[in-house]
C-alpha cells in the first residue's frame, strides 16, 4: 500500500522516492514531500494578476486596473486586460489566477449569449451577476477547488444606480461604494476612503483611480504602471486602452546609501 | 362519451388534425369554477369564486401566491394546480438564490407552458387539467398571464377562466379600456365585479347566488404591493360597495 505523500513536479531534481520499484520511473522527476504539508495545487495560482480597485461616481461606477499578469516574481505579461464588460451593463475585473479569470468570462459569456438568445427584453443586471458569480465562487471553495480571484463586480441596478460588490475565491461578498482587492486593500483603500464621494465627476474619479494605482506601483512589487479604466454610465460600458502613469522617483535622491 | 375513435390516446391526430385528448383536458378547466384577471399599470389581480364541497366542509383554495412578486388563479383540476404551483415556486427561489432578483413572470410561464406540452407529445402521460391565470409585478410591469393544458400561453390585459366564465369576459370587454389607470381598489371593485358576473342563478344548483366574504378570495400584487390574498373581512368593503348599488359597475 502507498504511503499517502503528495508530488510536485520539478524538472531538475531527481530524488528518489521511498516507494517501490514500479513507481520509481514515474516520481524520477518529482521531490519528496513529507506528509505533514497537504496538496496544494488547487490553492497555487501560476500567473496573477495584482489589485483591482473600484469605486462609485456621479453617473455611476468606475473600474481601475493594471495590465500586468506575473509569472511568479517575473513581469511576464504585460499588456493583460483584467478589466472585462458582461452585457451591456456590468463590469468585471479580477486579479489572481489568469487563467480562472478567462474561465469565468466564458462561462459568463455563455450566461450573456443565452439572454441574448432568449430575448425576451429581460437583461442581466450587475447585482445578478454579482449573486450569480458569489453563488459560483462559495460553491467551488466549497469543494477546495476555487477560482482563485478577487472580483470586482460593478455597474448599475434595475433602478438605474450605480453598484459595486466584491466577490472572491472564499465566496466572501461585500458591497460598498469602494471597493479594492490584494495590496489595494491595504495601500488603496485609505486613498479611495477619503477622497470618493458618490457625487464625484468624472475627472476626479479617473484622478483618484490614477492615483491609488500610482502608489501601487511605488509600492506593489507585481505591478506596473502601465494602467487601464473602465466606467459604465447609463450609456453602457466603456473600457478605456491602456496607457502609461507618469511617476517620481525623486524620492530616491533622499535615500542615504 | 366517444367524440370518436382517435380520441383514446393523447398520441393520436384525428383526421381533422386535432388532439382530442388535449381538448378533453381543456375541457376539465372550463368545469372548474371560474377565475378571473385583470391588471392596470401598476397593479395585476386575480379573483376567485371559492365553492365549498357542501356546507360542512371548508371553500375550496383557488388563489394560490408563488413569490413576493407573483400569484396565481386556478380553474380545472386542483391537485394538478398544486404540482405546477409547487412547481413555479421551486422555479422562483432557484432564481432568487442564485440572482437575487425576481424570476421575470414571462421567463416562468414559458416554462410551465413547454412542461404541460412535455405532457401533450408522449404516449402514456396526461395534459395537465389546469388553468392557470398568472398575476405578476416585475421590472416590466404588472402582467397577466393564461396558460392551457394544451402547452399555449396568453399574455391578457384581463381574461376570465371556468365555469360561466363568458358572462365574466362581456363584463371585462365592456370595461377594459378603465383598468390600465385604475387604482388598487377600483381594480379590485372591477374583479369583484366580473366575477359577480359568474355566479349561477339558479338555486338548484347549489352555488353561491351572491358573492360574500367568504366565498370568494383576490390576489393582488403590484409596485407597491407584494402579492397578497384578500380574504373574510379585507374583502368585506369592497363587496360592500359592490352591493351597495355602484350603478356604472352594476351594469
Amino acid at each position: 500500500m502507498e504511503a499517502s505523500v503528495g508530488y510536485w513536479p520539478v524538472k531538475e531534481d531527481k530524488v528518489f522516492a521511498l516507494q517501490s520499484q514500479q513507481t520509481h520511473q514515474m516520481r524520477q522527476n518529482y521531490i519528496y514531500r513529507p506528509q505533514t504539508q497537504p496538496i496544494t495545487h488547487t490553492t497555487d495560482p501560476i500567473v496573477t494578476g495584482t489589485s483591482v480597485l473600484g469605486i462609485k461616481y456621479k453617473d455611476g461606477v468606475m473600474l481601475a486596473a493594471d495590465t500586468l499578469a506575473s509569472y511568479g516574481s517575473l513581469a511576464r505579461f504585460r499588456e493583460m486586460q483584467r478589466l472585462e464588460k458582461v452585457g451591456n451593463s456590468t463590469l468585471i475585473g479580477a486579479s489572481g489566477e489568469i487563467s480562472d479569470f478567462q474561465f469565468i468570462m466564458e462561462d459568463l459569456n455563455k450566461v450573456m449569449t443565452q439572454e441574448f438568445v432568449r430575448d425576451d427584453g429581460y437583461n442581466m443586471t450587475a447585482p445578478e451577476v454579482y449573486s450569480y458569480m458569489s453563488r459560483v465562487m462559495y460553491n467551488r471553495r466549497s469543494k477546495m477547488d476555487p477560482y482563485y480571484n478577487a472580483l470586482v463586480i460593478g455597474g448599475l441596478n434595475a433602478a438605474g444606480a450605480p453598484f459595486l460588490g466584491y466577490v472572491d475565491m472564499y465566496g466572501t461578498t461585500y458591497e460598498d461604494n469602494q471597493i479594492a482587492t490584494g495590496y489595494g486593500n491595504y495601500l488603496a483603500r485609505p486613498l479611495l476612503r477619503k477622497y470618493q464621494r458618490n457625487d464625484m465627476s468624472e475627472e476626479e474619479a479617473k484622478k483618484l483611480l490614477e492615483d491609488s494605482l500610482r502608489v501601487l506601483f511605488y509600492r506593489d512589487a507585481r505591478s506596473t504602471n502601465k494602467i487601464q479604466l473602465a466606467k459604465v454610465t447609463k450609456d453602457g460600458v466603456v473600457i478605456s486602452q491602456s496607457y502609461e502613469l507618469e511617476t517620481n522617483w525623486d524620492i530616491g535622491k533622499g535615500v542615504s546609501h | 362519451m366517444n367524440r370518436s375513435m382517435y380520441d383514446n390516446d393523447i398520441t393520436t391526430w384525428s383526421p381533422q388534425g386535432r388532439l382530442h385528448q388535449v381538448e378533453y383536458a381543456m375541457e376539465a378547466v372550463k368545469q372548474g369554477s371560474a377565475s378571473v384577471g385583470l391588471k392596470s399599470n401598476t397593479h395585476a389581480i386575480v379573483c376567485a369564486v371559492q365553492r365549498s364541497a357542501s356546507e360542512l366542509s371548508s371553500t375550496q383554495k383557488k388563489i394560490f401566491d408563488v413569490d413576493d412578486h407573483m400569484g396565481i388563479a386556478i380553474a380545472g383540476l386542483t391537485a394538478d394546480a398544486r404540482v405546477l404551483c409547487k412547481y413555479m415556486r421551486t422555479e422562483c427561489l432557484n432564481h432568487r438564490y442564485v440572482y437575487e432578483s425576481a424570476l421575470p413572470a414571462q421567463r416562468l410561464v414559458t416554462k410551465i407552458a413547454n412542461k404541460a406540452q412535455i405532457n401533450t407529445h408522449q404516449y402514456g402521460r396526461r395534459p395537465y387539467g389546469v388553468g392557470l391565470l398568472v398575476a405578476a409585478y416585475d421590472q416590466k410591469g404588472a402582467h397577466l398571464y393564461e396558460t392551457c393544458p394544451s402547452g399555449n400561453f396568453f399574455d391578457w390585459k384581463a381574461q376570465s377562466i371556468g365555469a360561466r366564465s363568458q358572462s365574466a369576459k362581456t363584463y371585462l370587454e365592456r370595461h377594459w379600456k378603465e383598468f390600465a389607470d385604475c387604482t388598487k381598489d377600483q381594480l379590485i371593485k372591477h374583479g369583484l365585479a366580473a366575477l359577480r358576473e359568474t355566479l349561477s342563478t339558479r338555486a338548484e344548483d347549489k352555488e353561491p347566488l351572491q358573492l360574500t366574504p367568504e366565498n370568494c378570495a383576490v390576489g393582488i400584487v403590484g409596485v407597491d404591493c407584494k402579492f397578497t390574498i384578500l380574504s373574510g373581512d379585507d374583502l368585506q368593503k369592497y363587496i360592500t360597495e359592490l352591493e351597495g348599488g355602484d350603478d356604472k359597475m352594476a351594469e
